[in-house]
């Protein structure tokens, strides 16, 4: 029954994912990666990560790409109406050919360590595995330091980002 | 529970596909934004292993720790674009090959 539901899922995001290699325009790759970033809530709320998959739709899907887009918006007004600036200038086949092969042996030998491995049967979740009550709990009590400390890390992103964006690169 | 679950390698299976989308995305593409998008390919590969373990595991810590991967994620977004706007304001345009302005 889970089968059922991941294998789709699990599809879908790669499709996407691969989509976002192969669109030429940035726009649809955003639309691509927007589409997998949903395919990977839906495989989180399989694996009841609730907590997780919300979040993917909210920061991801929710602020980050709207951010994507924004900036894609943002340098296409800027574009003086070329369009060949955003074709991906791939000249050299051969270059791009290599390294999807190094890219294809690399996932070869990931799936044979991963075939190596002996992995025991999983344990049964609790009741209230991966709530927001439960992972809150946690992330306010162990986990409370590398909490602020990730608050911290945010506030100096949007500093910086704010003086990033309004000088001017000499 | 009475239904069979998903095993474990699959979802690693997925996470190392994904993974390797990315990879190839930054090795291949000549478009910023597209280069960046293929990071956050990356960094979701790297988040659906650490929850398929915490899963089966019974842990929580792995959840924290992708929340902290997402943290990074947007933190990283809000300056990379910014930093991609200012390259774009010195030179317009967003292939890679033509930002060598370090290297004099």
């Amino acid at each position: 029954m889970e089968l059922l539901i991941f294998y789709p899922l699990a599809g879908l995001c790669v499709l996407f994912a691969l989509g976002v290699v192969v669109n030429n325009s940035p726009i649809n790759s955003a639309i691509s990666l927007i589409g997998m970033m949903l395919g990977l809530a839906g495989i989180f709320v399989l694996l009841q990560a609730h907590f997780i998959a919300i979040l993917q739709i909210i920061i991801y899907a929710g602020a980050i790409m709207v951010l994507f887009m924004f900036v894609i918006m943002l340098l296409n007004l800027k574009g003086k109406g070329e369009d060949e600036k955003w074709q991906s200038r791939d000249k050299n086949v051969l270059l791009n050919v290599l390294a999807g092969l190094l890219a294809t042996g690399v996932l070869y030998k990931i799936i044979d360590i991963i075939n190596a491995g002996d992995f025991n049967s999983p344990a049964t979740p609790t009741e209230t595995f991966g709530t927001v009550r439960e992972v809150g709990t946690i992330l306010f009590t162990e986990f409370v330091l590398p909490f602020e400390v990730a608050s911290i890390l945010l506030l100096v992103a949007m500093i910086g980002a704010v003086v990033l964006a309004k000088s001017k690169v000499d | 529970m009475d239904f069979e679950m998903v095993p474990l390698t699959h979802y690693l299976f997925l996470s190392a596909t994904l993974f390797v989308i990315g990879v190839t995305g930054v090795l291949v593409k000549r478009n910023v934004i597209v280069v960046f998008m293929s990071i956050e390919i990356m960094l979701n590969a790297v988040n659906i292993s650490l929850i398929a373990f915490d899963r089966y595991m019974n842990l929580h810590d792995g959840q924290i720790f992708s929340f902290m991967v997402m943290c990074v994620a947007a933190a990283e977004v809000s300056v990379g674009l910014a930093i991609i706007i200012s390259l774009f304001r010195n030179k317009p345009t967003t292939n890679l090959d033509e930002f060598n302005i370090m290297k004099s």
